[in-house]
């Protein structure tokens, strides 16, 4: 019998260690995604599989609009956040550096930086004031706001997309006369187009989860989904959020399985 | 250089800008602007009302530490805030342990994988880490509540008779924050260890090292900079945490956030609100320029 050979790189006990934090990690989610499936009215006790919980969220007419506001202030703030960081990563990309680049660099990542109830208490008082003098009570607070914190995450995988690209095929279009704006859309926005995908994508899932900043800017009865969610925690508890958590989980894997498809470096 | 070549960096350079411009008005405005009114109002007078009297007074950033004790006349130290401070930065660092310990061997089990295999296991960790925070502080909290599914099976199995009380207490807190923080310590310390030169470590065992000695004298100052790295990601967000201490400390066991939150939502005192908001601004700011500066030390020192 050959022993089992001498593994230059195991450490003892720490592939247990990871297994554990693997189970560790999914346990609760996993459970979490079967218990909304619960007949039971407890969270403890399996009861059958039922769709009720799932039912009883659809029925209720706060659900219903808190996911309109969340699926409105998302493809919003997705679709402006990623236009802006595809202008932004045009303007910080592929020329030689220029004075105030990192400067630039530094504001756009900003939002990462700062945690996120001191932005939400900033934006607070700043939205307050406007909201008071002129009146305007709407969602495009929110939308601001969103827009501004997906801007960083928009960026980063267009910026990646544009740092690994070609410039011959751009010189080539030139060298074919054609005119700077016809080789940007012919040449330059298709080949771009996977990440301008990725950034929407991820802006999207971090509009679609954000609680503490809209939780300080929204004004009454500007419930997203996940605001709502935090409300009824305070509440008693009640397996609707399981259905909503749920919900809301496959969206977001959903999304990042085609943006890890979509940013995925060809072999 | 050509006065033609010259034109043309300068031109490139504004159209740099133009096109960086519109992002950087929504920020501004948005986000880094209002940041400064924070400033503004920490040096405010508070209304008993909530919101502030636009008269300069250094009263909020004095209530951090101080409080008026009107009957005698004389500033005390505020006992409930430091309790409040205390708990949010020992928190944190529990935090950091706790991931530090767990998530070492995890990212290392995975830096150790089949090249093929490596981004399956990355994958899973990078799923719960983009997963809403609070759909995952939800789920620890189903878990661990003292009807959850960790007491009824530990009734179940016999183990104890009573379920343990965890929730809304510090444990709870912590519990809860390693759980939605473990994968950024994972990350930076799995790009650190798959960098790491395994022939290094046949060249300790061929020098008789034992792998305790191997781990502490070889691989441990090597991969410095990821657990530098992985450490400030978790501390940063676990010290301004807001969520986590909401549900799973249930307004008892707060942390800075919570207070925070309470001088203003509660309309108790905005200009200490104000002035903890920029207190914990300025904190995490250093941290992340430590952060910065071992990442830049790292990168030039990286080969390979």
């Amino acid at each position: 019998m050959a022993e089992r050979g001498f593994e230059i790189s195991r450490l003892p006990g720490f592939a247990t260690v990871a297994i554990a934090a693997f189970v560790i990690l999914y346990l609760p989610i996993v459970t979490l995604v079967i218990y909304s499936f619960n007949a039971s009215n407890s969270v403890a006790v399996w009861g059958g599989f039922s769709l009720h919980w799932y039912g009883d969220a659809w029925a209720n007419q706060a659900v219903k609009d808190a996911t309109v506001r969340s699926l409105i202030i998302g493809v919003s703030a997705s679709v402006l956040s990623t236009t802006l960081a595809t202008l932004a990563a045009l303007g910080t990309t592929r020329r030689r550096a220029y004075r105030g680049q990192t400067l630039i660099y530094v504001m756009i990542n900003q939002p990462l930086m700062v945690p996120e109830v001191v932005t939400a208490v900033a934006l607070m008082i700043f939205f307050g004031i406007i909201k008071v003098a002129t009146g305007y009570q709407g969602l495009g607070y929110l939308i601001a706001a969103h827009t501004a914190f997906c801007i960083p995450f928009a960026y980063l995988p267009i910026r990646a997309r544009l740092e690994s690209m070609d410039l011959a095929l751009e010189t080539a279009a030139a060298d074919l006369y054609a005119t700077p704006w016809a080789t940007f859309r012919r040449v330059t926005l298709p080949l771009l187009a996977p990440g301008i995908m990725a950034g929407a994508m991820l802006s999207f899932v971090i509009s679609l989860d954000d609680v503490v900043i809209t939780e300080f800017v929204k004004s009454g009865g500007q419930d997203t989904l996940p605001t709502y969610m935090l409300g009824q925690l305070r509440r008693a508890f009640t397996p609707e959020v399981n259905a909503i958590s749920t919900m809301l989980l496959g969206v977001t894997v959903v999304l990042l399985t085609a943006f890890f498809l979509l940013t995925r470096k060809k072999d | 250089m050509s006065p033609a070549e010259e034109n043309a960096i300068r031109s490139s350079a504004r159209n740099g800008w133009l096109l960086s411009l519109p992002a950087l008005v929504v920020l501004a405005l948005a986000a880094s602007g209002p940041l400064l009114i924070v400033v503004y109002y920490s040096f405010l007078t508070a209304n008993d009302t909530g919101g502030v009297i636009r008269q300069f007074s250094t009263e909020g950033w004095r209530a951090i530490f101080l409080s008026y004790d009107i009957f005698e006349d004389r500033y005390t130290l505020a006992d409930a805030h430091l309790t409040i401070f205390w708990r949010s930065v020992w928190l944190s660092l529990a935090t950091t342990a706790l991931t530090f310990v767990i998530g070492f061997p995890t990212a290392w089990f995975i830096a150790t994988r089949p090249a093929r295999q490596r981004a399956m296991w990355l994958f899973l960790i990078t799923i719960p880490f983009w997963t809403n925070l609070l759909i995952r502080t939800f789920a620890i909290n189903e878990v661990i509540r003292n009807e959850g599914i960790l007491n009824t099976t530990l009734i179940w199995l016999g183990v104890i008779t009573e379920p343990l009380r965890i929730v809304y207490t510090e444990t709870a807190v912590l519990i809860g924050m390693t759980y939605v923080y473990l994968p950024l310590m994972v990350l930076p310390l799995y790009a650190t260890i798959e960098r790491f030169d395994m022939r290094l470590l046949e060249a300790a065992y061929d020098l008789y090292a034992s792998r305790w000695t191997t781990l502490r004298r070889v691989i441990l100052p090597i991969v410095k900079p990821g657990i530098i790295a992985g450490s400030i990601l978790v501390f940063v967000p676990s010290l301004g945490a807001y969520v986590t201490p909401r549900i799973l400390g249930g307004g008892k066991k707060m942390m800075i956030g919570n207070f925070i939150e309470l001088q203003f939502l509660q309309g108790r005192n905005w200009p200490l609100g104000a002035a903890l908001s920029v207190l914990l601004l300025v904190i995490v700011t250093a941290a992340l320029l430590v952060y910065v500066k071992v990442a830049n030390r790292d990168r030039s020192q990286g080969h390979g």
